[in-house]
């Protein structure tokens, strides 16, 4: 049984066709400008603000137009960026170590295993020195020397040192940057800013994004909010495994019902686990905890030879210990890319050498390092996060080695967007982790901050003003059909949620979806185990909607209600997820198929086969609906199509 | 583990709150605080009862978006640590625990253990950053910043915007909060231009949010979970009398 139909191929036709080097001069150059005195008149709605949406919101309003933003936190400071540890990548060469934009393109293709269109990778290596002058700019404070110049440090991946950091808390800096260039147009009226308000909706007016239905969390207001154009910075849908590092309430119902509305979704199935993440102690367990990558600079990752070892490691002598990344990565050791020291973990564990409670963690141990360069600098260095650990587990990681087990952390799937950020739908632009465009099948450490301050200062301010100056836009009003039944669904939406009072808690749902999701579509993928939760799948979806049970009313604050909006949303995802990993018959970067590796346990790509963008359409939720897949083909002329190799 | 948790609830901003004991027979030493309360939520959910409202997101204690009052002190019993990543370690069996929202005139309470801190916003947006329209930055290494200054920046930078200094003030101040951003910005070489407006404005924007004024009493030193120290009053108050006097 197949579950999807194929459709027309899809390509992005924004790209102009020149030399790499001058695609995005040549594109901004052709890009149409709204005359500055002409701006005031436009709006735009901005849904997110994290480094994505608050950069993108920020600029936008300096820049003159009317920005109509909204947050379901209490404040644009809390958006998810905040908790990102290790650094953001940028082409500077500070350190003289053979870097620059061409080779951050080539490793950010690389590293994502070549599924990536290579017109977006290089934008991003070329705009990434100007992010970092625009943090310093801003007063983000990030790591200096004592000469007084920015300090850098190599991240997995890579062999040069070009991560640019602030201790262990790289993303709060970014965001407060961000928060602060926001609130200061928020303070000059050019910023409408909603927080603890919901999208529940996109509105498309003659094939248009014109506008979005929120609910306001507090009040459970529905409201409509109308303009000339929506952005959409919503993050990525890791919680659809429940368990991941995500926050809480991190949530891809504004993405989903965007995909339902026609953008189509992009490579569902690359999720990236993260490999040094703490393990999980039990099962009331809500989210797990991220330790930053960073850690594996000078933390070394080892597990006991023997299979069910339990003694403490301090007993257990080095002759009897496997540094498993250093035996069979000895060119990058322990920075191997997070896909393949996540699996290599798992594998370990599978041999029944993993540590801690289900033997379900491997060692991070830092003593060498403390034995090379004391425990006073290795604090420095990583003080807080070495501080976090012991704060979650109840141990010191100065005298015990750290456990450390992966986690699902980022989706590099996302909505299928061209070379202007605008998605299927013409006036949706959508930037950051909810956008699929350059990462590939895998993601590079300290490249998400990179992209989503890309994105939001520097890559869609002249593309959306382009589409604004190049599209005659019709008035609207709340009182138009399609806003009307748009909110109509939406609040309909809400009362069934509502009126359904069964048996389970929200939670429990998004519980059984989380284990479906790690089973079959977590680090190691087969046909039999997709084709199994595509069976479970369904009835789930069909078991929520007739025994969930949410409390209270509707008009009121209400979290379980809030909850039970987004996991009736992760339910469709899981699946669409389930059916793209099924399709995907070979292994790339975060998609591993059991059934296509190396005889050594390496993924396997499939170029002849699979060398394209999955870019699926919403078909429906009916019995016998099934998604179209349209392939975007993606031609590597500048970085040469080869396996990838880390040893 | 066997504890009571004794939680303020109020079903809204009008309504009058009281506190109410529930018992969790089954708390877990390895637990956060707030997997506590969601275990709690899951039971009142099935028995019909209105589950607990409360704020949280990253759960990794850097988001700021969680706080409660444990026994009287702003995120509990541990020093520096939020409430999602306080543990039921810290906890013995039998305890009876008072669960309470953040108590300040600044902060209205929204319902049982979430309050309005968008004050704290609001001060950010009198002056809490540096004019830097996008593009218009000069090279990063145009302007060398010595490691003792940007180490200070950095941790005052580290403030999360939970709001625990105010609850923990007697006074129900934000001196804490807004000292932290004074202290970040105004050290740097960046942030001179803007140095003296921007103490002035942040303090006149947090006396008209209705915080209280601060007396020195230093709670909100022990309550803050990024350890932001009595240094930053300090020198808001030296940035404050500077600004003032007119001197540039």
């Amino acid at each position: 049984m197949t579950f999807y139909k194929i459709g027309d191929d899809i390509a992005d036709t924004t790209a102009p066709d020149v030399p790499i080097e001058q695609r995005w001069d040549k594109r901004r150059f052709d890009a149409k400008l709204v005359n500055p005195a002409n701006r005031r008149r436009h709006s735009v709605i901005v849904v997110g603000t994290g480094l994505a949406g608050g950069a993108a919101g920020a600029t936008l309003a300096e820049q003159g137009y009317r920005v109509i933003q909204f947050c379901y936190q209490d404040s644009p400071r809390r958006a998810h960026s905040i908790a990102a540890q290790g650094g953001i990548n940028a082409a500077k060469n500070y350190r003289n170590d053979g870097d620059s934009v061409y080779r951050l393109f080539y490793d950010t293709v690389k590293g994502g295993d070549f599924r990536a269109r290579e017109s977006n990778v290089y934008r991003l290596a070329q705009t990434s020195t100007q992010i970092i002058d625009q943090c310093v700019a801003q007063g983000v404070p990030f790591a200096r020397e004592y000469g007084g110049l920015l300090d850098t440090r190599s991240f997995g991946g890579v062999q040069v040192a070009r991560t640019f950091y602030a201790r262990g808390q790289t993303g709060q800096q970014l965001l407060i940057g961000a928060y602060q260039a926001l609130s200061r147009q928020i303070d000059a009226g050019n910023v409408e800013m909603h927080a603890r308000t919901e999208m529940l909706d996109l509105i498309v007016i003659d094939g248009r994004a014109r506008g979005i239905v929120a609910r306001d969390l507090i009040t459970g207001q529905v409201s409509t909010y109308l303009a000339d154009a929506v952005v959409l910075a919503t993050g990525g849908y890791g919680n659809v495994f429940y368990l991941s590092t995500n926050a809480k309430n991190s949530n891809a119902s504004a993405i989903w019902r965007a995909h339902r509305r026609g953008a189509y979704f992009a490579n569902p199935c690359y999720t990236q686990i993260h490999p040094t993440c703490i393990p999980r102690s039990g099962d009331y367990q809500g989210k797990l905890t991220l330790m930053s990558e960073s850690l594996r600079n000078d933390g070394r990752i080892w597990v006991p030879k023997n299979p069910g070892d339990t003694r403490s490691p301090d007993q257990i002598p080095e002759a009897e210990r496997d540094y498993y990344l250093e035996r069979i990565y000895p060119g990058f050791g322990n920075l191997v890319p997070r896909d393949i020291a996540s699996r290599a973990a798992k594998n370990q564990c599978d041999l029944g050498r993993g540590v801690g409670p289900g033997g379900l963690g491997v060692y991070l141990d830092f003593a060498d390092a403390i034995r090379r360069m004391g425990e006073d600098k290795v604090r420095e260095k990583y003080g807080n996060l070495f501080e976090m650990y012991d704060r979650i587990t109840g141990e010191d990681p100065y005298k015990v080695p750290m456990r450390i087990y992966p986690a699902v952390h980022y989706t590099m799937g996302g909505l299928w967007v061209d070379y202007d950020l605008q998605s299927t739908i013409p006036g949706c632009f959508v930037v950051g982790e909810a956008n699929f465009s350059d990462h590939g099948a895998n993601r590079l450490g300290a490249s998400a901050l990179m992209q989503g301050l890309a994105d939001g200062y520097f890559v869609l301010p002249p593309m959306l003003g382009n589409y604004i100056a190049s599209t005659k836009l019709e008035k609207v009003d709340a009182s138009h059909p399609a806003v009307v039944d748009t909110v109509n669904e939406a609040t309909g939406r809400l009362t069934r949620l509502l009126s359904i009072d069964g048996e389970r808690t929200v939670d429990s749902f998004h519980r059984e979806l989380g284990e479906i999701m790690w089973e079959e579509c977590g680090m190691a993928r087969s046909e039999d185990g997709l084709r199994k939760a595509l069976g479970r799948l369904p009835e789930l979806r069909e078991e929520f909607w007739r025994s969930v049970k949410v409390p209270g009313t509707g008009d009121q604050l209400n979290q379980s209600l809030e909850r039970a909006n987004r996991v009736s949303d992760f339910l469709e995802l899981g699946e669409l997820m389930c059916v793209d990993a099924l399709h995907r018959e070979e292994s790339c970067g975060g998609h591993f198929r059991v059934e296509s590796q190396t005889p050594d346990g390496e993924a396997r790509r499939d170029d002849d086969r699979f060398a394209y963008a999955g870019a699926w359409e919403f078909g429906g939720t009916g019995t016998g609906d099934q998604p179209i897949l349209h392939k975007e083909p993606l031609n590597f002329d500048y970085v040469h199509l080869a396996q990838r190799n880390y040893a | 583990m066997k504890l009571t948790l004794r939680i303020w609830r109020q079903a809204s901003p009008d309504e009058p709150g009281r506190m109410v004991a529930y018992e969790v027979p089954d708390a877990n030493p390895d637990m956060s605080f707030l997997e506590l309360l969601d275990v709690l939520n899951e039971r009142l959910t099935l028995e019909g009862d209105d589950p607990v409202s409360f704020d949280h997101d990253c759960r990794e204690g850097i988001c700021g978006a969680c706080g409660v009052v444990i026994n009287g002190q702003a995120h509990g019993p541990r020093e520096r640590t939020t409430t999602c990543q306080l543990h039921i370690r810290e906890f013995n069996d039998g305890d009876v625990i008072d669960v309470e929202p953040w108590r300040s005139v600044a902060f209205g309470v929204i319902k049982d253990l979430m309050v309005d801190r968008s004050g704290l916003d609001r001060i950010i947006q009198a002056g809490g950053y540096i004019s830097a329209p996008t593009g218009s930055a000069p090279e990063a290494h145009s302007t060398p910043v010595p490691k003792p200054i940007a180490d200070t920046a950095f941790d005052n930078a580290t403030c999360i915007g939970c709001g625990a200094c105010v609850a923990a003030c007697p006074n129900g101040s934000s001196m804490l909060f807004t000292s932290a951003k004074v202290a970040h910005l105004n050290s740097l070489p960046q942030g001179a231009p803007e140095r003296a407006e921007r103490v002035l404005n942040l303090v006149e924007a947090m006396d008209a949010e209705g915080f209280g004024g601060c007396t020195n009493t230093g709670e909100c030193t022990v309550a803050c979970p990024k350890g932001i120290p009595m240094d930053s009053i300090a020198t808001l108050n030296r940035e404050y009398l500077r600004a003032s006097l007119g001197r540039k």
